[in-house]
């Protein structure tokens, strides 16, 4: 008889594809019946900018000095049809938030730390406030399918508008808030009751399709007199062919968002499953400018996990004109912050991971249009720091394009990078490094 | 292009651009003298006087497209033909009034002031409405009040399918027939402030005697979509 007990035993396993996460939604989706609803853009590793690397100057190309030599930053957006463009002084600017979605002091704090920098802030999904118009001194005013808040008044206040047809975290989805954000303020500038749990329409009210699109810019044009850029947001989803669109129906500016770029709130599995990612999206939104024509001449901004200046430089040398942030300002203003641990726990998550900004209990202050969590936010502080941040994803940008011998940042290009996947070689269309082989285009492995 | 005759400034879209006519009327100052304007020619041209923002009179002659009105605020627009997609859409205040019919999404998310549509009005009349009040005098299309939000719409004839579909506190009154009510719309009971209402509204658009209060019904939104709940979910 063999003994039992002396026989070796394997370890428990578990399952890779039933992980300790989608158990735990499992058992979430068999006691609510509704899906998951989060805020923050897809978490699932997926490639992106890291994948790539630059060059650098060597014999055959030679460097700039480091803050000897000018690396210009400058930008100028809308210079297509706009009679006056926006002039931002570095390549980085502040994604479309809802004030809503996030409370007044982080609106305002979002327009100092801006405009410090000579950059702009974008409103979003509930109209514009007095925080947010006085301070940025660049404001891109969203027009939403919902038009909540949309008013003439407003739209001629605006430095630029943005219509928006999706955004990346959910392409082909509307906004959502739910009600413990719908305050009586929220609520007055919706048209909506207080506390309901609001969604968004997703499609425009009056326009569907490029051909309707072009009526429509045309319209916007009209009200504001052909002053102020019009940018068209995408969610990042056939980017070649929606930039297109977009220009053949008189955007002056393109914006394309990756998947990775966030929401207030949406479905776990919308935002997970639905869109590209923002690596694939830059090259084939920039090819579509260049096989117009129009690349530089209608400017694209890309947006959806910039961290930093490596992200945007990377941006430019694919071929954006800029690199907008969402998800890394609201950090710098002091999102899942560790200093507020303890109340993370409470709330059943920890800092870093923090993403139910749609139930407004935001230890930060930031996602939450309660009043007491609200003060927790020091606008000129937390402005501060956003510009802190900004000055430092342009240096680094600066230092990266100083090194492959550019006097812009916009005179990066893809003759600079490598990439370390093949999967990214294939997605930003350059080599795989140590190679000349582009996936699909030229060269052998 | 830009004759005063009688006080009424006519400017002829035959001989000059969209942007010049809106250009024209943009320039106007509150308390203009030029009070009185009659676009002619306007051939189904889109976005004719959009953007408006003073108490001003606007005769348009003809059918004009897209966006007629649009965003508009004090002014008075009348139109003597059919409108395109979008008449109104987004008014804040002031007066459109339509004398053929008009198209889709008419008065769309319009916000205040009173739409009038002496024909019919095609699919998602007032979608997304937030306070604007709509009068048609003939019927309205499919998906019309689609997450109509605030404001009235009455409707002299009748309305096509799903009428109302995911309303919010808009109130809708219909003196004909509805193919079939949207989700969470359902008929409610008509009390004497809600006729009272109608005949505000049918007052304030000149038509006061010309039909019976009594004859509208009155639809709404039930409430049961204003907070997610799993037994609902059949409903979207």
């Amino acid at each position: 008889m063999v003994d039992q007990s002396s026989i070796p035993r394997t370890l428990p396993r578990k399952s890779a594809t039933f992980d300790e996460y989608t158990l735990s939604e499992i058992r979430r989706a068999a006691a609510t019946g509704i899906y998951d609803i989060r805020g923050a853009g897809a978490k699932r590793k997926l490639p992106h900018f890291d994948d790539l690397l630059f060059l650098g100057a060597s014999i055959s190309r030679y460097p700039l000095e480091g803050y000897r030599e000018k690396c210009g930053t400058g930008v100028v957006l809308g210079s297509r049809f706009a009679k006056k463009p926006i002039h931002l002084k570095i390549p980085v600017t502040i994604a479309g938030m809802s004030f809503g979605s996030l409370s007044g002091p982080a609106k305002e704090a979002l327009g100092r730390g801006a405009s410090a920098m000579g950059t702009s802030t974008t409103t979003g999904d509930g109209g514009m406030t007095v925080e947010e118009r006085s301070h940025s001194r660049i404001l891109v005013y969203q027009y939403l399918p919902s038009r909540y808040g949309m008013n003439p008044d407003d739209l001629r206040k605006a430095d630029a508008i943005e219509v928006v047809v999706g955004q990346g975290a959910k392409p082909g989805g509307g906004g959502m808030l739910l009600g413990q954000k719908i305050s009586d303020r929220v609520a007055k500038m919706r048209t909506l009751p207080k506390g309901i749990d609001q969604r968004s329409a997703c499609r425009h009210p009056d326009w569907t399709g490029p051909d309707d699109l072009e009526i429509k810019i045309a319209e916007l044009r009209e009200i504001t007199d052909w002053e102020k850029p019009i940018y068209v947001k995408i969610g990042a989803a056939r980017p070649y062919y929606d930039t297109a669109l977009a220009v053949k129906a008189g955007a002056d500016v393109v914006v394309v968002d990756g998947m990775q770029g966030g929401t207030a709130a949406t479905q776990e599995v919308f935002i997970e499953h639905v869109g590209i990612p923002t690596l694939a999206a830059v090259r084939q939104a920039v090819q579509a400018l260049q096989d117009l024509g129009m690349h530089r001449k209608v400017q694209l901004i890309v947006s959806g996990g910039i961290r930093n200046g490596a992200d945007v430089a990377k941006c430019m040398a694919l071929g954006a004109d800029v690199a907008s942030i969402g998800t890394a300002a609201l950090v710098a203003l002091g999102d899942n912050d560790p200093a507020w641990e303890s109340e993370y726990n409470a709330l059943g998550t920890t800092a870093g991971a923090y993403d139910d900004w749609h139930e407004g209990r935001d230890p930060a202050g930031i996602t939450t249009q309660d009043p007491e969590l609200m003060k927790r936010l020091d606008p000129v502080k937390a402005g501060r720091r956003l510009a802190n941040y900004l000055a430092v994803l342009t240096l680094e940008a600066q230092t990266i394009a100083r090194a492959c011998g550019k006097s812009h940042v916009h005179n990066l290009e893809p003759e600079d990078l490598v990439a370390l996947t093949i999967e990214s070689a294939a997605m930003a269309q350059v080599p795989l490094a140590g190679t000349n082989w582009i996936p699909g285009k030229t060269g052998t492995f | 292009m830009n004759s005063r005759f009688e006080n009424i400034c006519t400017f002829d879209l035959a001989n000059a651009t969209v942007r010049q006519l809106n250009q024209a009327l943009h320039d106007l100052k509150s308390g203009t003298g030029e009070t009185h304007w009659k676009i002619l020619n306007c051939r189904g041209l889109h976005s004719v006087a959009v953007g408006l923002n003073v108490p001003i009179v606007v005769e348009v002659d003809g059918n004009v497209g897209y966006y007629c009105g649009g965003m508009n605020q004090h002014a008075s627009i009348i139109v003597s033909g059919n409108a395109g997609v979008g008449v109104a859409e987004n008014m804040m205040s002031g007066l459109m009034h339509i004398k053929g019919d008009a198209s889709q999404a008419a008065g769309a998310t319009a916000q205040g002031g009173m739409l009038i549509i002496d024909g019919n009005a095609s699919a998602r009349c007032g979608i997304s409405m937030k306070g604007i009040d709509i009068i048609v005098k003939g019927s309205i299309g499919h998906m019309s009040a689609f997450m109509a939000q605030a404001g009235t719409l009455t409707v002299l004839g009748d309305a096509g399918e799903s009428l109302g579909d995911s309303i919010y506190e808009a109130r809708l009154y219909v003196r004909g027939s509805v193919a079939s009510l949207g989700s969470d719309c359902i008929e409610k009971q008509v009390r004497d402030e809600h006729q009272a209402q109608i005949f505000e509204k049918l007052k304030a658009a000149g038509m006061a005697g010309e039909v019976d209060v009594c004859e509208f019904k009155r639809y709404g939104s039930a409430r049961n979509l204003y907070h997610f709940h799993v037994d609902n979910a059949s409903s979207y």
